[in-house]
């Protein structure tokens, strides 16, 4: 026996995706999967004849208007703010960790933070989203500057200055991906801005959590429609020439600050005090016995709220990103021209599309108002919300193949050749997809599900900020750890060139052109 | 001998534009024919116009080889007779295959030499292997009628005779796109040379030589 068959089995698709689905079956069995509602079934029917009953004159006007507002400036902001960092992405390390670690933080846990120093106000909802997207912003610009086509740029004259090189060359290259991807990232903001409302910001969620709480469902459905319209309608009202007007009415509504005080003295308080150690305030740092306290201090909080924080928040997604993979290759066929048929694709896509547009974080809510708290709320959230994407994504995919004239149909075309040819693809994206689910489980810890959130959230109601502070550090960097690690085995299986963006797929274009298949006369 | 297709001026073309004009050719069942010319001739148009008449009975070798890239040797050859089997057993075959499939791909995969890649991943594969494999599975379907296009452009002299031997062999009728001018000869009873979307010649290959051909091709 040669050495060579000693070792580990290759690592190749099949024996990665053994490993996941080996890995998901036992965070299963750790789950805490108990529907704990006494009539779940009762209450799903309330909420069915509620959502199909919209009462559309109960909808509060400002909070849809703050709802945009919020995120139209806060990923304005994002954006131009990372696509400043994304110019020295390549060449300045400090620039690449501070965008790593301000995306790593959750646009909810900002928010948390933000209270404390800038109340619930107009600031808070703009920065807590502009801050982490900023870092997103930066790292995706980076990545399109440096996979654009910049032949053109070689055959400038040397003396050419840089000005004229980006206004001549790298501008109309790479606008209009930055636009694409720019739109995208407003219809996240727009859920993001529209979740802030659940804890206490004057957006859409503030109205669905008190309908949602006292069963007004027809109300919270009329909200919920207001929504769905604006994310289907943003191509309409989003456009290039719009987004100067957009800002500037946006600056106009923004809602009055309520009851923050002083921000300078509030800033002051939070650095210097609030988030700093309790065994380190005012204490002498050159002393030995201070880091003592500071151990026994840090100890209980490893011990009792992080490493099980981080096992809960593991097994969550774990278990979502396995579900993920599976919804997402069910539904793929179904926007898929050659399995769907010329009818049944754009019903699909719109199907996909609602989905999609649905916030997890609304719908863990909704779910676990009815089936009470466990894990499966978060499990069939983040599995459907991102399964919906990655099959968007995956279908757009299977209809740009070219198939043999002779090919197979049906089943034993999907199983023989779509994803057989889709499934580096289809890890590529489900790997990409592992941090995102990571960082919303954590989120949901929120609504009282035992992951990193849930010892967050108790501890800014405590006034701890300090904890707080640290388990979002220790969040941080498990979803840091994640990324590098997905990213690694990307690499590993040979599919991190694949795209792995939404605004990267194939374009509706490509897809609608007329293929390979001659028409005969 | 029984006509199997039968083209009266037909044209054909891609998106409202005509690559074909006129086409006038009846194929009797058990010919083999070259089908020759140079590279936008219409040739390939040609082939798929006879594939779409003759659907069902046509073993297809495309140019572009078409492998399952991720999939194994043996899947690929397999996929030849995915549509005589019930979908329950494609889908076993794809995670546990039978033995007596196994072995009956092994033998095709012998004639063209490619035993030794049973479970080989087809992405795995030199140009030339693949191609072999695109042969093996047009041999594995074993449907009367053969229609290849290059089906041995990557090959060798003698491997490319050997594998061209074999798919006349199993197959009844052979309408093979080759490049190749002895080896046409050598092969098929009828050559049918394309020029410009036309048919410029249609003659029994007995009654031809090699330099009837070469102008052609520009010679």
């Amino acid at each position: 026996m040669t050495l060579r068959s000693l070792a580990l089995p290759k690592l190749g698709y099949l024996s990665a995706t053994h490993v996941f689905l080996l890995l998901g079956i036992f965070a299963l069995l750790s789950a805490d999967l108990a529907v704990s509602a006494l009539d779940p079934w009762a209450e799903m029917r309330r909420l069915v004849s509620g959502l199909l009953r919209p009462d559309l004159f109960s909808i509060e006007a400002m909070s849809v208007v703050w709802t945009v507002a919020f995120a139209v400036i806060g990923v304005a902001l994002g954006a131009s703010a990372g696509f400043a960092l994304a110019l020295v992405f390549a060449r300045w390390r400090a620039v690449r960790i501070l965008a790593a670690s301000v995306r790593s933080v959750h646009e909810l846990f900002w928010a948390l933070l933000l209270i404390q120093v800038t109340g619930i106000s107009a600031v808070t909802g703009i920065l807590a989203v502009a801050i982490p997207y900023s870092g997103i912003f930066a790292k995706v610009f980076a990545e399109m500057i440096e996979e654009a086509d910049l032949s053109a740029e070689r055959v400038l004259p040397p003396a050419s200055s840089i000005v004229a090189r980006f206004a001549y060359v790298r501008i109309p290259e790479l606008a209009p991906q930055f636009w694409t991807y720019t739109l995208y990232r407003l219809e996240c903001g727009l859920r993001s801005t529209l979740v802030l409302g659940f804890i206490g910001l004057p957006t859409i969620g503030f109205h669905l959590d008190s309908f949602f709480k006292q069963g007004h469902y027809a109300q919270a459905a009329a909200l919920l429609l207001a929504f769905y319209l604006l994310i289907g309608t943003r191509r309409l009202w989003a456009r290039p020439a719009t987004v100067p007007l957009l800002i500037i009415a946006s600056l106009l509504v923004l809602p009055e600050t309520i009851g923050a005080g002083s921000f300078s003295g509030n800033i002051l308080r939070f650095l210097g005090h609030d988030i700093v150690p309790t065994p380190l305030r005012n204490a002498d740092l050159l002393v030995g016995a201070t880091w003592t306290n500071f151990a026994a201090w840090l100890w209980p909080i490893v011990v009792k709220q992080i490493l099980p924080g981080i096992g809960q928040t593991l097994v969550l997604s774990q278990i979502a990103l396995v579900a993920m993979g599976m919804i997402a290759l069910v539904l793929f066929p179904f926007i898929c021209r050659r399995f769907a048929g010329r009818i049944g694709q754009p019903l699909g896509r719109v199907a996909l599309v609602v989905v999609r547009s649905t916030p997890e974080y609304m719908l863990v809510y909704v779910l676990l108002q009815l089936l009470g708290p466990s894990m499966l709320p978060a499990i069939i959230a983040l599995s459907v919300h991102n399964g919906a994407i990655v099959g968007y994504l995956m279908g757009r995919h299977a209809d740009t193949l070219d198939y043999r004239q002779d090919a197979p149909k049906g089943v034993n075309l999907y199983c023989y050749e779509t994803v057989p040819r889709l499934y580096g693809q289809f890890l590529a994206y489900a790997l990409y997809r592992w941090e995102i689910i990571l960082r919303e489980s954590a989120v949901f810890g929120i609504l009282g599900i035992a992951t990193l959130g849930y010892y967050i959230d108790a501890a800014i109601s405590e006034i701890r900020l300090d904890v707080a502070f640290v388990l979002i550090i220790a969040t941080a960097l498990l979803s840091m750890t994640v990324d590098a690690f997905s990213r690694g085995l990307r690499r590993r299986l040979r599919i991190d060139t694949l795209p792995t963006r939404l605004s990267a797929a194939p374009s509706e274009a490509r897809v609608g052109a007329p293929g390979g298949e001659p028409r005969f006369a | 001998m029984s006509i199997l297709v039968e083209l009266n001026s037909a044209s054909a073309g891609y998106a409202g534009q005509a690559v074909l004009h006129d086409i006038d050719l009846k194929i009797n069942a058990g010919e083999r024919i070259a089908v020759m010319g140079r590279s936008g001739a219409g040739k390939t148009t040609l082939l798929n116009l006879l594939y779409e008449r003759l659907a069902g009975r046509v073993a297809l070798i495309p140019q572009a080889t078409a492998l399952v890239k991720t999939l194994s040797v043996f899947h690929n050859v397999y996929m030849g007779r995915l549509d005589r089997h019930p979908t329950w057993y494609n889908l076993r075959t794809l995670v546990w295959p039978r033995r007596r499939d196994v072995a009956e791909i092994e033998q095709v995969l012998d004639l063209v030499g490619l035993t030794d890649k049973l479970f080989a991943k087809a992405g795995a594969l030199s140009g030339g292997q693949q191609q072999r494999t695109s042969v093996a599975r047009a041999l594995y379907n074993g449907r009367p009628i053969v229609i290849g296009d290059e089906p041995v452009s990557a090959l060798d002299r003698i491997q490319g005779g050997e594998i061209l031997g074999a798919l006349c062999a199993r197959h009844e009728t052979a309408i093979l796109v080759l490049h190749d001018i002895p080896f046409a000869l050598g092969t098929a009873d009828r050559v049918v040379v394309m020029e410009a979307g036309r048919i410029a010649l249609d003659a029994p290959a007995r009654e031809l030589t090699a330099a009837d051909l070469v102008p052609y091709y520009g010679g």
